[in-house]
C-alpha cells in the first residue's frame, strides 16, 4: 500500500517536472560547476588539456552502455585515471604534457569509437538530453554541488602555487595533493557534462566560460563567480534554443558560449 | 648554548640534484638585525641555497634558525601574467589583518589594493612582493635579486625602503644580487659562493678591486654596474 502511494507519488513528481524542465535544472548545475572549475583550468593554462582531456571518456561511456551500468560512472572512472597517468607519464617519460595527451587522448577516442554502439555514437559524441531522466538531473545536481563546494576550499591554494610554486610550498600547501583533488574535480564536471554537450565538446563548457570572464574580471572574486555565470547562461540559452529550433543542445550550448567570449573581448578595457 | 645574536647557522650544507652538485660543503653564520648579500656567477647555487633554507630541497648538512623563526620569502619568477588577481586578494592569501599598515611600510598607496596584479609596473609588484613577505612580520627576509626586471630609480628606492626596514624592525634580512652598488650601499655583510663558499666578511671589504677579482674571477660585475647606472 505504501509503495503504491509512493509510486503514484513519484509518478505524479514525473509528469509535472517534463523533459525540458529536468534538462533545463541540469544545465543550470553543469553550467555553474563546469564554469567554477574551469576557472582554474584557465588559470593553469591548462586550457587544451581540460578540452582533449573529455574525450578520454568515451572508452567509459562506451563499457557502461555495452554491460548496462550508469554510463556516468564509467566515463568518470577513464577520466580520472587518465588524469593520473598524463602526470605519471609526464614524470616518467619527460615528455610534454602536450605530447602525452596527444598519444593518450586520441587512442581513447579511437577505442572508443570502435566499441561505442553504432546507435549511441552521435549521443556519446555530442550529447543528448531529449531523453534525460529524473537520476541524471539528481546526479548533476549531487556532484556539481560537491564539486563547487570542494574547489572553493582549494581555490586560493591552487592560484598560489600558479604563481609560483615554492611561495606556496613555503606557505605549506602540499601541491601534489591539492593537484590530485583538482584533477578528480575536473573528472567529475566533466562526466557530468557529457550528457549534455557529448565528449567531443563538453571541454568547451570547462574553458570557454572561464576565458571570457578572465578578459572583463578585475579580481579572482568576480572571475570565479562569472566564470560560473557565464557557464550558466551557455547552458540555458543553448537549451532554450534547442527546444526552439529542434536542434541539438550541445553545439548551441558551446555557440552560446563563443557569443559570450566575443561579446567580452571589446570590454577588456573596462576592467 | 647558542648565542642570542646569531639568527641562522649552517654547516656542511650540500645539496645535489638530479646528480648534480649545486652546494658543497657550504657553511655561514648569520648576525641578528644584518644584512646579508649573497653573490656568485650564475649557476653558483644562490637560489638553491634559499630553497634549501626553506626545505623546499633536499640537502644534506646542518641548517640551524635561532629559537622560532619566521621567514618571509620573495621568490624570482612569478607568472602573474593574465591573473585576475587583486593585489588585496594576493595579500589575503596570508590572512593578514595589517594590509594598509604594511603597504604604507613598502610605500604604496591604498588605490593600488584594488588593481590586477598583472597591470602594476615591475618596481610596484616587486614593493607587493616584499608587502606580502613582511605583511605578517617575519624576523628573517629571505630576496631573491629584488629588483630584477625593475628600473633604476626604483631600484634605489626598494632598496632604501628594505634598509629602513632593517633599522625599523631589527630584522635579518638575506639577498641575493648581482649588483656591486648594493653591496657597498646597502647590506653589511658579503656572502660569495660558487658551489662553496669563496668569500665571507664584511662588505666593506669585498668593495676593493683586488679581492673582489680573487674571490669573483673577474671585473664584470663593476662593468655591468656601470651600464646599470
Amino acid at each position: 500500500m505504501e509503495a503504491t502511494r509512493f509510486s503514484s507519488i513519484t509518478g505524479m513528481v514525473h509528469e509535472m517536472i517534463d523533459t525540458f524542465t529536468l534538462s533545463l535544472m541540469t544545465g543550470i548545475f553543469v553550467g555553474i560547476s563546469s564554469g567554477y572549475i574551469g576557472s582554474l583550468m584557465v588559470l593553469k593554462k591548462m586550457a587544451l588539456v581540460g578540452d582533449a582531456l573529455s574525450h578520454v571518456a568515451l572508452p567509459g561511456l562506451a563499457l557502461g552502455m555495452l554491460f548496462n551500468f550508469n554510463p556516468f560512472i564509467g566515463g568518470f572512472a577513464f577520466l580520472f585515471l587518465a588524469a593520473l597517468a598524463t602526470g605519471y607519464l609526464e614524470r616518467i617519460t619527460k615528455l610534454s604534457m602536450e605530447a602525452i595527451i596527444g598519444v593518450l587522448f586520441t587512442l581513447s577516442l579511437a577505442v572508443g569509437i570502435l566499441i561505442t554502439p553504432e546507435a549511441e555514437l552521435l549521443e556519446a559524441l555530442f550529447g543528448d538530453i531529449t531523453n534525460i531522466n529524473m537520476v541524471d538531473t539528481a546526479i548533476a545536481a549531487a556532484i556539481s554541488v560537491f564539486a563547487v563546494i570542494v574547489a572553493r576550499l582549494i581555490y586560493n591554494k591552487i592560484v598560489l602555487s600558479t604563481i609560483s610554486e615554492e611561495l606556496a610550498v613555503s606557505r605549506g600547501i602540499n601541491i601534489q595533493r591539492v593537484n590530485i583533488i583538482y584533477l578528480l574535480l575536473v573528472a567529475l564536471v566533466v562526466a557530468v557534462g557529457i550528457k549534455i554537450a557529448g565528449t567531443l565538446l563538453v571541454g568547451a563548457l570547462v574553458v570557454v566560460p572561464a576565458a571570457a570572464a578572465k578578459n572583463v574580471s578585475p579580481n579572482q572574486r568576480r572571475y570565479a563567480v562569472l566564470s560560473a555565470a557565464f557557464g550558466v547562461a551557455s547552458s540555458i540559452s543553448g537549451i532554450i534554443l534547442s527546444s526552439y529550433l529542434g536542434l541539438h543542445a550541445g553545439p548551441l550550448i558551446v555557440l552560446s558560449s563563443i557569443i559570450i567570449f566575443f561579446a567580452t573581448v571589446p570590454a577588456r578595457r573596462l576592467r | 648554548m647558542k648565542s642570542h645574536g646569531w639568527m641562522l647557522d649552517v654547516s656542511d650544507l650540500s645539496v645535489k640534484l638530479r646528480g648534480v652538485q649545486i652546494l658543497d660543503n657550504v657553511s655561514f653564520k648569520i648576525k641578528k638585525g644584518t644584512t646579508v648579500a649573497i653573490i656568485g656567477p650564475n649557476g653558483a647555487g644562490k637560489t638553491t641555497l634559499f630553497k634549501a633554507l626553506l626545505k623546499l630541497v633536499p640537502y644534506k648538512g646542518k641548517i640551524t634558525w635561532n629559537k622560532k623563526v619566521k621567514i618571509g620569502y620573495v621568490p624570482q619568477n612569478l607568472s602573474i601574467s593574465g591573473m585576475p588577481l587583486s593585489v588585496r586578494e594576493f595579500l589575503l592569501f596570508k590572512h593578514a589583518e595589517n594590509i594598509e599598515e604594511t603597504l604604507e611600510l613598502v610605500g604604496l598607496e591604498n588605490e593600488v589594493l584594488d588593481k590586477r596584479v598583472d597591470v602594476l609596473s615591475g618596481g610596484e609588484f616587486q614593493k607587493v612582493l616584499i608587502a606580502w613577505a613582511i605583511i605578517d612580520k617575519p624576523d628573517m627576509l629571505l630576496f631573491d635579486e629584488p629588483t630584477t626586471g625593475v628600473d633604476v630609480g626604483s631600484e634605489e628606492i626598494i632598496y632604501e625602503m628594505l634598509n629602513r626596514l632593517e633599522r625599523e624592525t631589527g630584522m635579518t634580512i638575506l639577498l641575493i644580487t648581482h649588483s656591486l652598488h648594493v653591496i657597498k650601499h646597502y647590506s653589511d655583510y658579503v656572502l660569495a659562493l660558487d658551489k662553496d663558499v669563496t668569500f665571507f666578511g664584511e662588505s666593506r671589504k669585498i668593495a676593493e678591486p683586488s679581492l673582489l677579482k680573487d674571490v669573483y674571477g673577474s671585473h664584470s660585475l663593476f662593468e655591468h654596474h656601470r651600464h646599470g647606472a
